[in-house]
């Protein structure tokens, strides 16, 4: 590995950190002293050096050069998955009301997704969508096992294929 | 009333709503693998906004912070905790329902 993505990664992780510690603790550096704030940030940034010395391996995956342009992405992907599990909710709802008939059916699908973090999004974001909840994952062919409660959540997944479009898209996998 | 409080009893009540749709669900739905899709998805859902709820209500401090990570991690554990559960019926051998059947 380069000497650079090293560095990259290392300062990449002490920002995530540090940014972290600030905002579970910001609180106590909101009312006192300008000498202890020094300390207090001192602290801080001793505690974030000593977490990113350990977990910066791990933290940002090593084959990742687009990690900015993934975090960009995925950001979308949370408004855009935030809206469709209000609309999953309300759908349930409605088949516990009785408007919506209850059919439910197993189905299985393949993806061209691969990486562990990719596969694990998208078995998360089928859960809280409408109707379909992952029973089983295949990681080496990317191949789901979902079970859906009625016809329309299937269809969605197995003909339409948006979602898995739009992880593939964030995770660079088409 | 504060324009807050108006605001923040909108999302209490609609997080109290979901939670109650899913309970409901939990009775009336068939069989195994649909309850789960019953509280899975609205309690998820009616937890969440209930901490919304109480995040606009306290008003901005550091509590805010903390609780929207607390609803981030809900968001994350809840459907790993429903796939878990669907994945044990189904190592375990539960039949699913199919329309038409005898309900059990």
């Amino acid at each position: 590995m380069s000497r650079e993505s090293r560095t990259f990664r290392f300062v990449l992780t002490f920002c995530i950190m540090f940014i972290f510690w600030l905002l579970l603790s910001w609180w106590t550096i909101y009312l006192i002293e300008p000498f202890d704030l020094t300390m207090l940030l001192s602290k801080g940034v001793l505690a974030s050096l000593i977490v990113t010395c350990l977990t910066y391996e791990m933290f940002v995956p090593s084959r990742s050069e687009k990690v900015l342009l993934k975090l960009r992405r995925f950001l979308g992907y949370i408004i855009w998955e935030l809206y469709q599990i209000v609309l999953a909710t309300i759908d349930v709802a409605y088949r516990v009301v009785g408007t919506l008939p209850v059919d439910p059916r197993i189905i299985e699908f393949d993806t061209t997704l691969r990486s562990d973090f990719a596969l694990v999004t998208f078995a998360n974001s089928i859960t809280l969508t409408p109707g379909t909840i992952t029973i089983n994952v295949e990681p080496e062919r990317g191949r789901y096992m979902v079970h859906a409660i009625a016809k329309e959540p299937a269809d969605s997944l197995e003909v339409d294929q948006t979602m898995q479009k739009y992880v593939g898209y964030v995770f660079l996998e088409e | 009333m504060l324009p807050i409080e108006i605001l923040s009893t909108i999302f209490l009540a609609g997080g109290a709503f979901f939670m109650i749709a899913g309970t409901a669900g939990l009775y009336k739905f068939p069989d195994f693998y649909t309850r789960l899709h019953a509280t899975g998805k609205c309690d998820t859902m009616g937890q969440v906004l209930i901490i919304f709820g109480c995040m606009i209500y306290e008003g901005w401090s550091y509590i805010t912070i903390k609780l929207l990570l607390v609803s981030a991690f809900y968001l994350l554990a809840g459907p790993a905790g429903t796939h878990a559960l669907m994945k044990a019926g189904y190592v375990t051998g539960i039949k699913p329902w199919k329309k038409g059947d005898q309900r059990n």
